[in-house]
């Protein structure tokens, strides 16, 4: 996220799929954001930064072709200096009540130093920081093996929707308390039925009193069982077409009503919850955007998890290193093995080097839209490959529980959430190479089915 | 900062795809292939007339005096449209060839009237086009020698006559990082290469139909077409990146990865491009008489053409290793 010249926010969303309620029909918001709430990307496995150990040698290449400003080079070397002495490296998973505290202790360090949320406009904790110096200071914050943030969710996916379509009153009472840490918030999107199918949505609200009564279940959403806030879309019209009828709700995990259950993620770790709402009242103040607007509202953040918001190229960079790190230290010649390392390592640059021109298109006025999923499809198979090359050098050591295979079964995930591969490779042929839509694209709905 | 390409640089390859798409380029291939390169060599002097050939040739000489970042641009789109002749030798590798050596062919060069092939071991053991061009070196462990054709070899490609090369005279010593100018021209030109078998195929699966209906709605044939475009989009900003730091002060080790990296990544997602374009594309695309044999049987020479991938990856390897 970041602003743009008139103060507003800019997003990364596609225009157009705001335009085109048919863009639901088969690849449809909801499969776009399903598990969104990943918990971003880990950090360093194997080196930690200045409170653990020496990072790795740099093989990030040179930037002098990126033609960076003397100002954007002295707010980069401003990040790195500060990271540098603060970075506490890895901390333990923040899926776990001890990890949970670890992070929002670091959240506060950062924003201490007004470094939580640099795009953020300076009234809310930020620095103003141009989309250039944005990415800068991921690329910076990956450098130096800084920790993963549990306020990604908040940060990525809420906070563009609250300086969209918040009221000054939510914006106040909100952003503040994300930036410093202090409200952790998790997503709530997905159902047990609503997969790539938004008119599966089920979770009703109704009008009460002031507000509305929620009920219903939502399922995959990540950070809830250590988060206070949830934010999901739930239908207030049930008469209304698939997309119209949805409304955007904010609401305290601790509500009464609210039972939040944890469901262990592939490494162990309680990284999702099913949220179960069992008459659940929300006052009138945290309806986020018009009623009935909820998909439009969350369609503007669809484009950025996908594209520029989580993927930093600096966390595939530091990866890349590591990876580099580890070939180097085993002393491999096998000419399979340095290829596999070589083409992870070709993939960090290239991935660079398109983020930094998805910028400068930006920059031009241009949005993500579909690219965002070139975007996606690339880094999440750049993922797997590059960890999969890893264990493969750590030979019968791969199975042993520690960074490499923590990061590894992170990586797993990458090709399922915010819309699989298989979602993304149907928007890139439809939207960017114009293939026909055709028929088979959709299956029936169980609402249709049952007609 | 600054990445995207300049206003200038979009309308440098706008004219160039203009003047190539109206010309023909598929039927001056054949030709050339078969003997008569007339149609060719117009071709050439109308890219001459353009300034193709002088982009990276210094102004002294009566060049343009490009970065390497113009001459990837333009040949890029010469590898879209397929044009007969050693364009990348001429263009990305002669004026750094030639600077000190031979500085006297660099004004010819500009105009248009010279075209220069080179051979270059390990890179490229044969000399591309050498019986239609009209200077020809052979650059072996630093020494450049002017060197005369020997028994030419037939190449995958029809369109192009490779031949081994009988050193003569030694005319000077040559930084073998030249080379790198040349291996990034064919990545680029492989970059072009990939995005017409793409768009081609494209264009095929949604005029074919099978079984009642376009080709183009199986999610099948849209999933192999969607990694075609990933592999390229990707390809491109890193030719671009890698053309940017063969044009700065950066370190020459530096700037020699990222050649080697964009050559490995524009061959992969170019042979990508073609594999799957011959998949969709069916028996018709496995015949001669159709055109995109002419894109498919240049990807497959251009894979190996100055420094297979195994090679660069090779590059890459020793650099990090010692990093």
């Amino acid at each position: 996220m970041t602003t743009d010249p008139s103060g507003g926010a800019v997003f990364f969303g596609d225009p157009d799929s705001l335009r085109d309620p048919d863009y639901l029909v088969g690849p449809d918001p909801l499969d776009h954001l399903e598990g969104l709430g990943f918990p971003g990307p880990p950090p360093p496995g194997s080196v930690p930064g200045r409170r653990g150990g020496t990072a790795p040698r740099d093989t990030w290449g040179s930037d002098r072709g990126l033609d960076f400003t003397e100002r954007e080079l002295a707010f980069r070397a401003e990040a790195r200096q500060w990271l540098a002495d603060h970075s506490p490296g890895r901390l333990p998973s923040m899926d776990t009540p001890r990890g949970a505290r670890a992070h929002r202790e670091w959240e506060r360090e950062l924003a201490a130093a007004r470094w939580s949320v640099v795009a953020w406009p300076e009234a809310f904790g930020g620095r103003d920081a141009s989309l250039v110096e944005w990415v800068l200071f991921e690329e910076e914050y990956y450098r130096a093996g800084a920790p993963t943030r549990i306020a990604q969710n908040g940060i990525s996916l809420l906070a563009p929707i609250v300086f969209a379509h918040g009221t000054p009153e939510q914006q106040q009472r909100i952003l503040p308390r994300m930036a410093d840490g202090t409200d952790v918030w998790a997503q709530a999107w997905s159902e047990p039925e609503a997969g790539s199918d938004l008119a599966g949505i089920r979770s009703r609200a109704t009008r009460a009193e002031g507000g509305w009564i929620l009920n219903g279940q939502k399922i995959w959403s990540s950070r809830a069982p250590f988060a206070d806030f949830g934010f999901g879309l739930f239908r207030s019209d049930p008469d209304a077409e698939r997309h119209r009828g949805l409304t955007y709700f904010l609401f305290p995990l601790d509500a009464p009503g609210v039972t939040v259950r944890p469901i262990a993620q592939l490494d162990g770790d309680p990284g999702f919850a099913e949220i179960f709402f069992d008459d659940v009242f929300v006052p009138d103040a945290d309806v986020l955007g018009g009623v009935g607007d909820g998909w439009r509202v969350a369609m503007s953040t669809a484009g950025n998890e996908r594209g520029l918001s989580l993927r930093s190229p600096g966390r595939f960079l530091a990866a890349a290193d590591r990876l580099v790190d580890l070939w180097r230290g085993r002393g491999t010649d096998q000419p399979a093995a340095t290829e596999r390392v070589v083409d992870a390592w070709i993939g960090a640059q290239a991935y660079r080097y398109y983020t930094w021109d998805t910028v400068d298109r930006l920059r031009a006025g241009g949005d993500v839209g579909a690219h965002g999923s070139v975007n996606k499809l690339f880094w999440s198979q750049l993922d797997v490959d590059l960890h999969e090359t890893a264990l493969d050098l750590l030979g019968p050591e791969q199975e042993l529980v520690g960074p490499w295979i923590d990061d590894y079964l992170f990586a797993l995930g990458g090709p399922i959430y915010a819309g699989t591969n298989e979602i993304q490779r149907t928007i890139v042929a439809e939207r960017l190479l114009q293939l026909p839509r055709g028929d088979e694209r959709r299956p029936r709905t169980d609402r249709e089915a049952r007609a | 900062m600054r990445f995207a390409l300049t206003d200038e640089q979009r309308a440098f390859a706008d004219a160039l795809d203009a003047l190539l798409a109206a010309a023909d380029v598929p039927a001056a291939t054949r030709r050339w292939a078969d003997g008569d390169p007339a149609d060719g060599l117009h071709l050439w002097g109308r890219l001459a007339d353009l300034g193709v050939t002088a982009l990276g040739v210094p102004e002294e000489h009566g060049g343009l005096g490009g970065t390497p970042l113009d001459v990837a641009v333009a040949l890029e789109r010469l590898g879209y449209h397929g044009v007969p002749g050693p364009w990348i030798e001429s263009v990305a590798l002669a004026p750094a060839l030639l600077a000190d050596a031979a500085p006297e062919v660099l004004p010819e060069l500009a105009k248009g009237t010279a075209r220069v092939t080179c051979a270059a071991l390990p890179w490229a053991p044969h000399a591309l086009d050498a019986d239609t061009a009209t200077h020809v070196y052979l650059l072996t462990g630093g020494a450049l020698s002017r060197a005369r054709v020997d028994r030419p070899l037939r190449s995958v490609d029809p369109a192009r006559a490779l031949a081994p090369l009988t050193p003569e005279e030694t005319i000077g010593t040559v930084d073998d990082r030249v080379v790198d100018q040349v291996a990034l021209g064919t990545a680029a030109w492989l970059v072009g290469a990939g995005q017409r078998l793409l768009d081609d195929t494209v264009a095929y699966v949604t005029a074919r139909r099978q079984f009642g209906r376009l080709i183009g709605e199986y999610q099948a044939v849209k999933h192999a077409l969607a990694d075609v475009r990933v592999g390229l989009d990707f390809a491109r900003p890193l030719v671009g990146g890698a053309a940017r730091s063969l044009g700065s002060a950066v370190t020459p080790e530096d700037a020699s990865r990222e050649v080697s990296a964009a050559k490995v990544l524009a061959s992969d997602a170019a042979h990508r491009a073609a594999r799957t374009a011959l998949q969709l594309h069916g028996a018709i695309g496995y015949t001669r008489e159709f055109d995109l044999s002419l894109w498919l049987l240049r990807v497959r020479a251009l894979l190996g053409a100055w420094g297979t991938p195994a090679f660069h990856r090779a590059r890459i390897a020793a650099s990090l290793r010692g990093a």
